[in-house]
């Protein structure tokens, strides 16, 4: 008989039910609507097992290379484990390799996995200290380039894992992290597509590591990276990005400062209206958006009303996006 | 036998064609974007399609019902029969865009008309 697991059980189908008419029948608790494969509300990820393509239609490419399928039109006829999106998933070791300096509110953090995470460039983890405090940062690596897994951390007033990294984190302390999470990031293909990367704050991590994983996958659009900050220490990498985009005659990097005091070389203004001061249309663009929650909406709007497709259009993905906000349930204190 | 006016008016191709244009057209307009925005733009999207296939006479995904269901907390905020209006609208101006034969126009707009009852929930 065949079988769909999830949440470490598993349930047999009966005759010609699909996936989440299984699950349902089971009395399990899995969000959905429509029932047609139209609304997306029951997106689940497989974790074992073949799934028929019909059943990603309409779920954007970076999900549906993850796995990501709607079992309301999934026949139950294969064996699989599913999983939801939200899904705890297991923590693994990490040993910090170095904390350094990025700006003065900034720090970077390398570390090094005990078993190698395999990762897409702008995706996310969550980083769990010793006592259970957990919260999520993007990556600022690449797999293909990088040896290490590299973070950045803002220092927030009264964050107790910013400040515990600022303060008293060091190489060789052993921490654990959970991922690799998200859909914002680059996938190969379509090589002359341009890319706009938008982000503020540290969410140049994942941008970074977005472009210069299209870079060394040899993308031939452009690639324009703007990197908007109040205060000019925040335009942080700024010598590194301008390096890069010495060498990549497609690479082109603009820092944006909303705040006074503008350097030579940086845009004065915010981000968003630079980017569409200098982009009329964004037809056929490639977008990826990071950073504030109002900047990302409102950029995500904004790119999709200028000729975007939203398929195109890559940000936090909408399932894991309250993880990101909260600390994740420490699986230990359901035991 | 006579083409289903989902068949004249060219299908799921037509729908795509018109679901993003449709869309922006909603989400400019200042007076009703609010009920459309959304953080989760890949589900409004689809739900822009699902209401296209209805209004284009093709299989959907709405029943009355669910359409009720779906507007009632638009209701409660507000939405009423200049909303309606607007959206219709912009459908309107959509498929002219898309030189769609006015009688096939004029069909849609009959379905999409016919969904005034439910949508404001009364």
């Amino acid at each position: 008989m065949t079988k769909v697991a999830f949440g470490g059980r598993a349930y047999e189908y009966a005759d010609s039910e699909t996936v989440l008419e299984t699950l349902l029948r089971h009395k399990l608790d899995v969000p959905y609507s429509c029932k047609k494969g139209v609304c997306l509300s029951c997106m689940l990820r497989v974790i074992d097992g073949a799934i028929p393509e019909e059943s990603q239609v309409g779920i954007r490419d970076t999900l549906r290379t993850q796995g990501y399928f709607l079992p309301c039109i999934c026949p139950g006829d294969h064996d699989l484990t599913v999983a939801s999106a939200e899904d705890t998933a297991l923590f693994s070791r990490a040993v910090v390799s170095d904390v350094f300096p990025l700006a003065p509110d900034i720090k970077g953090v390398r570390l090094t996995p005990a078993t190698e995470l395999y990762y897409h460039a702008g995706q996310f983890i969550n980083l769990r200290r010793a006592d259970g405090l957990t919260r999520c940062y993007s990556l600022a690596s690449v797999p293909s380039i990088d040896r290490q897994l590299e973070l950045h951390v803002k220092r927030l007033p009264g964050g107790d894992m910013s400040n515990w990294i600022f303060d008293e984190l060091q190489g060789g302390e052993v921490v654990e992290l959970q991922g690799p999470n998200g859909s914002c990031f680059y996938l190969p293909g379509r090589a002359d597509q341009n890319l706009l990367l938008i982000g503020t704050g540290t969410g140049l991590a994942p941008l970074i590591g977005i472009a210069r994983d299209a870079l060394h996958d040899g993308h031939q659009g452009d690639i324009r990276l703007y990197h908007g900050s109040r205060h000019a220490n925040g335009l942080y990498l700024r010598r590194q990005l301008r390096d890069l985009a010495a060498r990549h005659a497609n690479f082109l990097y603009i820092p944006c400062l909303s705040g006074a005091d503008v350097p030579p070389g940086v845009r004065a203004g915010r981000v968003a209206s630079a980017v569409f001061s200098d982009l009329g249309g964004l037809a056929d663009w490639r977008v990826f958006i990071c950073g504030a929650p109002p900047m990302v909406e409102e950029a995500k709007k904004t790119a999709y009303l200028a000729g975007a497709a939203i398929a195109d259009i890559h940000a936090d993905p909408f399932e894991l996006r309250d993880l990101r906000r909260k600390p994740r349930p420490d699986p230990s204190s359901h035991k | 036998m006579t083409q289903s006016l989902f068949e004249r008016i060219g299908g799921e191709p037509a729908v795509e064609a018109a679901v993003d244009l449709f869309y922006r057209k909603v989400l400019s307009d200042d007076a009703i974007s609010h009920f459309f925005d959304s953080t989760d733009m890949d589900a409004q999207r689809a739900k822009q399609k699902s209401f296209l296939t209805m209004v284009f006479g093709g299989p959907n995904e709405y029943t009355g019902k669910d359409m009720r269901t779906a507007h009632a907390s638009l209701v409660e905020n507000g939405l009423d029969d200049s909303h309606f209006d607007a959206v219709a609208g912009h459908l309107q101006a959509t498929l002219t865009e898309l030189d769609v034969p006015g009688d096939l126009i004029d069909e849609v707009m009959t379905l999409a008309g016919g969904t005034r009852a439910e949508v404001l929930n009364r």
